[in-house]
């Protein structure tokens, strides 16, 4: 029975990671949104929230780790498990990045981009919650994985549009000096690569749920 | 003394089936690392031998209508035989089961003794061998099926999972032991049966026969197998030739125990008798074969892409050139220990 009680709290801790890192999206967008309305303490507040959940989210991605070497949990999928964590991890690292960088360097963005900033970022976010979703399925239902990992490629492609589209508007603006349009190009390439991330998980998903699915 | 000498061929079959056939049960779960080497042996050791004191007489008496051995260096170099055969076999890589060794030594036996070999008992056992693997193989992939399309109605966490399986594999285990005790005892000592000389004695007011003192002793050689050599088995075994998932080999290990307990169980076949139906013999089967047999199931139920057939044909190989090397053998010794040592074999 104990081994059924501690199963649960690591089964409960996995969940929250999943949460976390799903949730630093929606913190995410929030952020971009009320920094270009200029909502400044709004923001700082979404950049802190995001610190914080990004702290969580590595104190339980090593929780979990200690648990499954220490205790030989899931011995012949722990390896796999662990990729997934560091690679889900490096999602909400990359969203915290992000968000850190708009408060550090606080780039123009001119009003006429703010519609394909608000674009790249919810189609980076949508790629996170089809992601999240997928590994939720691995946990529990290895054969439903593949039903969320093509919504996440869909999202990561879409991603790059916008971002090409966000590109290539801000570099065929005349108004712009090229030291603001390589600044706004930086925070494009930045958001962008938030999907990567969510599609690395992705990647690495379709194999393990292959493994496990017996 | 002299008992002890002439048993040692039997308690060193008891040792080699413990060494290497404990493996085909805890495996790869060992190799895994899902279940302790310590957990593994202590289960396997106590279930095999409740196995053979309390189920292992049904193989035994078909093995003892073969040839019935009467004289204690008779049976000693009919088992010595037979374990000479699997050593040689083993060395030289050929496929081989002491199951079969020890039919082939005992016809052996019965050829030097000059009595007619029981045919109808000898193509029961050869049949069974046959069967049994594709009865291996059929009841892994109905269980394949039944475990995939249970896992996809009842979605189960993998950390939980992963208890569900280590508890599964231990009970499966313990049952894989018990029915490899009930069934391959008769190979270890089945053939001193009618040659040793114990007598019943009670205790707590269980009495113990001859025969389970005989099947006691040939556990307790099969345990010391099981403790001194069978983790290098298993972590060969479970890393090397034939890998497994912990989810498969809990499939693979309850086929095999369903197999070797249905050629083992008098209960089942006097509730057979009883309910007018057809009895299934009580014969020593070889569990790396029904193995062999559980993992081509599993195969099957994939598609059957990947099945490596030329093993089949290695296996049937072995059903005959095992007893006919065993055979040779035991003819050539039993005459040796006659007319060298002047020991009555027959």
């Amino acid at each position: 029975m104990l081994l059924f009680k501690k199963t649960k709290i690591l089964e409960l801790k996995m969940d929250e990671f999943l949460n976390i890192v799903n949730e630093s999206g929606l913190v995410f967008i929030d952020g971009v949104r009320h920094y270009l309305s200029d909502n400044k303490e709004l923001f700082e507040e979404k950049v802190n929230k995001l610190k914080k959940q990004e702290n969580k989210a590595d104190e339980l991605r090593r929780a979990i780790e200690k648990r499954l070497y220490t205790e030989t949990l899931i011995p012949e999928s722990r390896g796999d498990v662990l990729a997934l964590l560091e690679t889900a991890d490096n999602v909400i690292n990359q969203v915290k990045a992000t968000l850190l960088e708009f408060s550090v360097e606080s780039p123009m963005v001119p009003k006429k981009f703010h519609t394909d900033f608000i674009n790249l970022s919810e189609n980076s976010i949508k790629a996170i919650d089809e992601m999240t979703k997928a590994l939720r399925s691995f946990f529990k239902n290895p054969s439903g994985v593949s039903d969320f990992l093509h919504k996440v490629y869909y999202y990561e492609k879409e991603a790059d549009k916008s971002a090409e589209r966000l590109k290539r508007a801000v570099f065929a603006d005349k108004t712009l000096k090229l030291s603001e349009k390589i600044h706004l190009r930086y925070f494009a390439l930045h958001i962008d690569t938030i999907a990567d991330k969510s599609e690395d998980v992705a990647d690495r998903l379709g194999i393990y749920s292959i493994k496990r699915f017996v | 003394m002299l008992l002890l000498i002439f048993l040692s061929s039997g308690l060193f079959l008891g040792w080699s089936l413990g060494a290497n056939d404990a493996s085909n049960i805890f495996g790869t779960a060992v190799a895994t690392r899902m279940v302790k080497f310590k957990t593994a042996a202590i289960v396997a050791s106590v279930f095999l031998i409740l196995g053979a004191v309390i189920s292992g007489a049904g193989t035994s008496h078909t093995l003892g209508k073969l040839g019935e051995i009467t004289m204690l260096a008779g049976a000693f170099m009919v088992a010595l035989s037979a374990a000479l055969t699997v050593f040689w076999m083993t060395k030289m890589s050929l496929p081989v089961s002491t199951s079969q060794a020890i039919v082939g030594a005992i016809v052996g036996w019965n050829i030097f003794a000059g009595n007619a070999v029981d045919l109808n008992s000898l193509s029961k056992i050869a049949t069974t061998w046959v069967l049994s693997p594709p009865l291996a193989a059929g009841i892994a992939f109905l269980l394949y099926l039944a475990f995939s399309k249970l896992l996809k109605i009842v979605s189960i966490h993998m950390f939980r999972m992963d208890v569900y399986l280590r508890v599964g594999l231990i009970m499966v285990g313990a049952f894989g032991a018990y029915s490899l005790g009930a069934n391959n005892i008769a190979n270890v000592v089945g053939v001193f049966m009618n040659s040793v000389p114990f007598t019943d004695f009670t205790l707590g007011g269980i009495t113990i026969n001859a025969t389970q003192q005989l099947f006691l002793i040939g556990g307790l050689a099969i345990s010391a197998g099981v403790f001194t050599y069978s983790k290098r088995v298993m972590m060969t075994v479970g890393n090397g030739v034939v890998k497994l998932t912990p989810e498969t080999a809990l499939i693979v290990v309850l086929s095999q125990s369903i197999v070797l307990f249905l050629f083992a169980s008098r209960g089942l076949e006097s509730w057979l008798l009883n309910h007018g139906l057809p009895t299934i013999p009580l014969v020593p089967l070889s569990s790396s074969q029904l193995v062999i047999g559980a993992v081509i199931g599993i195969g099957l139920a994939h598609g059957g892409k990947g099945i490596q057939f030329k093993q089949l044909g290695k296996i049937a190989s072995g059903w005959v050139s095992t007893p006919v090397i065993a055979a040779i053998i035991t003819f050539i010794s039993l005459f040796f220990l006659q007319n060298v040592f002047n020991l009555q074999v027959i």
